[in-house]
C-alpha cells in the first residue's frame, strides 16, 4: 500500500440552520441550532427519519450545502464561507459515498476510482499505481475492468469507497450507503468502512434511519428530529440508556425485544384494581448485563418473574441486555426497587388483566 | 441511362455528403457548447444564469421556427458576407450549420440533462470545477445519447440539402428537381430518391453502431 498521511479531522457544527426558499415565497427551515461536534478519529452517525434534516447536516460539511446561520468547521477550515479554490481543497479532504453510488456507466472500476485524482491534477504515473492499492484495498482486483452495469450493488458500493478515499482525504461522508444493499452485503459494507477507520485513522460521519447501522459501526450517535438534535453521545450511553422517545422508537426496531402479539392485545396503560400482571422493561448495561438478576430477586423477595421477550447484545464491544416480563402487580413497585438498586434500569409498559 | 447521367449522379452524391459533412461538423462545433451551456445555465443547475439561459433558448426557438427554405433564402446577405458568395454548393454550406446550430444545440441539452444528478453531485463532492465536470462527466455520460441525436441532425441534413437548389447549391435533391420533376425523367427521380434512402439508411446503421459501443449501461429491460 501507498502511505497514507491523512491526519484525521474534527467537524464541528456550531449552532446551525438552513432554510430553504419555497417555491411559493417564504422560507421552509431544514435544521435548526444545531450544535454538535464530531471527534477526529470517530465513527459517527446521526439518525433520523427522512425529512429529519440529517442529509442536510452530512451536505454542509463538503459544502454541497451552506448553512444560513453558524458554522462549520471541517478540522480549522470554515466550510460554510470557503469559495472556489479554498472550497475545492476542503473537498479534496473530504470523500463522500453515496446510497446510489453515483458512479460513471462510462468509466470502468478503474477509472471511476481514478476520477478524483484527475480531478485533483495528479499526474498519469501515480494515478496508476494509487488506484491498483485502491482496488486492492476493497478487494475488486478481478473486476478492475469492468464497467459498473456488470457488478453487484455491493461491488459497487466498494468502488465508491475506494473512489472516495482515492484523495486521501481526513474525512469520510457516508449518505444511507448501505440502504439499498441487502442485510448480508450491509455487513460487508460495514466492515469494511470499520476496518478503513481502524487502518486510516479518518473521521466517518453517516447518516442512516437503520439503527443497526449505527450499532455495528458508530462509536457515537446523534439523533434528529424535525431538524433539531434531540439526543448525541457514545453509542453505548444512547442506546443503553435512551432519553429521547425518538431515540426509543428507533431502538425498539433495533434492540429485537418488542412484546408478543397476545400480550400486546391485551395490554392497558391502567393498574387493575386488584390481581393482574405488570408488564416491565428491563435493562441491563454494562457489567450487570450478565448477572443472573431474576433469579436473585425471586430468592430474595420470593417474586416470580415471567419472562416474556429478551435479548443480549454487543453495542460498541460492551454487552447489553433487554428483557421483556410480567410480574404480579401488587408486587411491581417492591420488584422494580430492588432492580434499580442492583444498577438495572426499568420501565412499566402497561398491565394485563 | 447515360454515362452522362450516371456521372452527374455520382458528383451530386458527393456534394450532398460535403454539404451534410461540413455543415454537421459546424453544427457540433457551435451546437455542442451551446446545448450543454443550454442545460447547465438552467435554474439550479451547475452554472445556474435562468435569464441568459431564457434569452439563448429564445434565439434558439426563432431560428428552429424558420422554416428551412425561408430561412435559406432569408440569410442571403449574411452568406454572401461569410462565403463571398450567396450562391453554390460551398454558399449552401451557410444556411445548413445556421440551421443545424440550434438543431444540434437541443438534443445535446436533451442528452446532457438526462445525466443522473447524482455524478454531477459526487464530481462536486471531488472538488471538480465546472469545467471538469463538463467534460470528465456529463460529455462521457451522455455521449450515447448525443450520438444519435447527431445521427438524427445528420439525416435532417440530409433532407433540407435537397432544398439548397434554391440558391444555386447542387447535391441530389437539386438533380432530382432539375432533372427529375423539370425535364420529366422519372427513373432519374427514382434513383435519386433510391440512394438518398440509402445514405439515411446508412447513417442511421453508422449511428446506433457508435451509439450501442459507446453506452455501457446495462441494456434496457435487464434491469440493474
Amino acid at each position: 500500500m501507498t502511505s497514507y498521511d491523512g491526519q484525521a479531522a474534527s467537524i464541528i457544527f456550531d449552532t446551525v440552520g438552513k432554510s430553504f426558499a419555497k417555491p411559493g415565497g417564504g422560507t421552509v427551515s431544514a435544521i435548526s441550532d444545531v450544535s454538535l461536534t464530531v471527534g477526529a478519529g470517530t465513527i459517527t452517525g446521526i439518525i433520523g427519519r427522512s425529512g429529519a434534516g440529517k442529509s442536510t447536516m452530512l451536505r454542509m460539511v463538503n459544502g454541497l450545502e451552506r448553512p444560513t446561520s453558524g458554522k462549520v468547521l471541517v478540522g480549522d477550515q470554515d466550510v460554510g464561507t470557503a469559495r472556489g479554490a479554498k472550497l475545492r481543497a476542503i473537498r479534496r479532504d473530504v470523500g463522500m459515498i453515496f446510497q446510489h453510488f453515483n458512479l460513471l456507466s462510462s468509466r470502468t472500476v478503474s477509472e471511476n476510482i481514478a476520477l478524483p485524482l484527475e480531478i485533483a491534477g495528479i499526474g498519469g504515473a501515480e494515478i496508476k499505481t494509487r488506484v491498483a492499492d485502491l482496488v486492492d484495498r476493497v478487494g475488486l482486483t478481478a473486476q478492475a475492468d469492468r464497467y459498473p452495469s456488470e457488478l453487484s450493488g455491493g461491488q459497487k458500493q466498494r468502488v465508491g469507497i475506494a473512489r472516495a478515499l482515492a484523495t486521501e482525504p481526513k474525512i469520510l461522508l457516508s449518505d444511507e450507503a448501505t440502504s439499498a444493499l441487502d442485510p448480508e452485503t450491509t455487513q460487508t459494507v460495514l466492515s469494511l468502512l470499520k476496518d478503513i477507520n481502524r487502518d486510516l485513522g479518518l473521521t466517518i460521519l453517516l447518516i442512516t434511519h437503520e439503527m443497526a447501522v449505527v450499532r455495528d459501526i458508530a462509536s457515537h450517535v446523534a439523533v434528529i428530529e424535525g431538524g433539531q438534535i434531540v439526543e448525541a453521545g457514545t453509542t453505548y450511553d444512547v442506546f443503553t440508556a435512551p432519553q429521547h422517545p425518538t431515540t426509543r422508537s428507533f431502538l425498539s426496531g433495533v434492540t429485537g425485544v418488542t412484546l408478543p402479539a397476545f400480550i400486546k392485545d391485551k395490554i392497558i396503560a391502567e393498574r387493575p384494581t386488584s390481581g393482574g400482571e405488570e408488564v416491565v422493561r428491563v435493562t441491563f448495561s454494562g457489567k450487570h448485563a450478565t448477572d443472573p438478576m431474576l433469579a436473585l430477586l425471586t430468592r430474595d423477595l420470593g417474586i416470580e418473574v415471567n419472562i416474556l421477550a429478551g435479548a443480549v447484545e454487543e453495542i460498541g464491544t460492551q454487552p447489553f441486555g433487554n428483557l421483556l416480563v410480567s410480574l404480579d402487580a401488587a408486587k411491581g413497585d417492591e420488584a422494580r426497587a430492588y432492580l434499580e438498586r442492583h444498577g438495572l434500569l426499568t420501565e412499566v409498559l402497561g398491565y394485563v388483566g | 441511362m447515360s454515362a452522362n447521367l450516371i456521372n452527374l449522379l455520382i458528383e451530386a452524391t458527393g456534394q450532398t455528403l460535403y454539404m451534410v459533412a461540413i455543415s454537421t461538423f459546424l453544427g457540433t462545433v457551435f451546437g455542442l457548447p451551446l446545448g450543454v451551456f443550454l442545460a447547465i445555465s438552467q435554474r439550479g443547475e451547475l452554472l445556474s444564469s435562468p435569464w441568459v439561459n431564457k434569452v439563448l433558448g429564445l434565439v434558439v426557438n426563432a431560428t428552429r421556427s424558420v422554416p428551412f427554405i425561408i430561412l435559406v433564402v432569408a440569410i442571403i446577405p449574411f452568406t454572401r458576407a461569410i462565403a463571398g458568395t450567396s450562391i453554390g454548393t460551398t454558399a449552401a454550406i451557410v444556411p445548413l450549420t445556421i440551421a443545424a446550430v440550434p438543431f444540434i444545440a437541443r438534443l445535446v441539452e436533451n442528452a446532457i440533462r438526462e445525466v443522473d444528478g447524482g455524478l454531477i453531485e459526487a464530481a462536486r463532492a471531488m472538488g471538480a470545477t465546472p469545467f471538469q465536470i463538463i467534460r470528465k462527466v456529463l460529455i462521457p455520460e451522455a455521449l450515447p445519447a448525443i450520438t444519435l441525436g447527431l445521427t438524427l441532425a445528420v439525416v435532417s441534413l440530409i433532407g433540407y440539402s435537397a432544398m439548397v437548389g434554391a440558391v444555386g447549391g447542387e447535391g441530389l435533391g437539386d438533380l432530382g428537381i432539375r432533372y427529375g420533376y423539370q425535364r420529366f425523367m422519372p427513373d432519374v427521380m427514382a434513383v435519386v430518391v433510391v440512394i438518398l434512402i440509402v445514405l439515411v439508411q446508412l447513417v442511421q446503421s453508422i449511428g446506433e453502431w457508435i451509439a450501442a459501443r459507446v453506452d455501457k449501461r446495462a441494456p434496457k429491460g435487464r434491469g440493474q
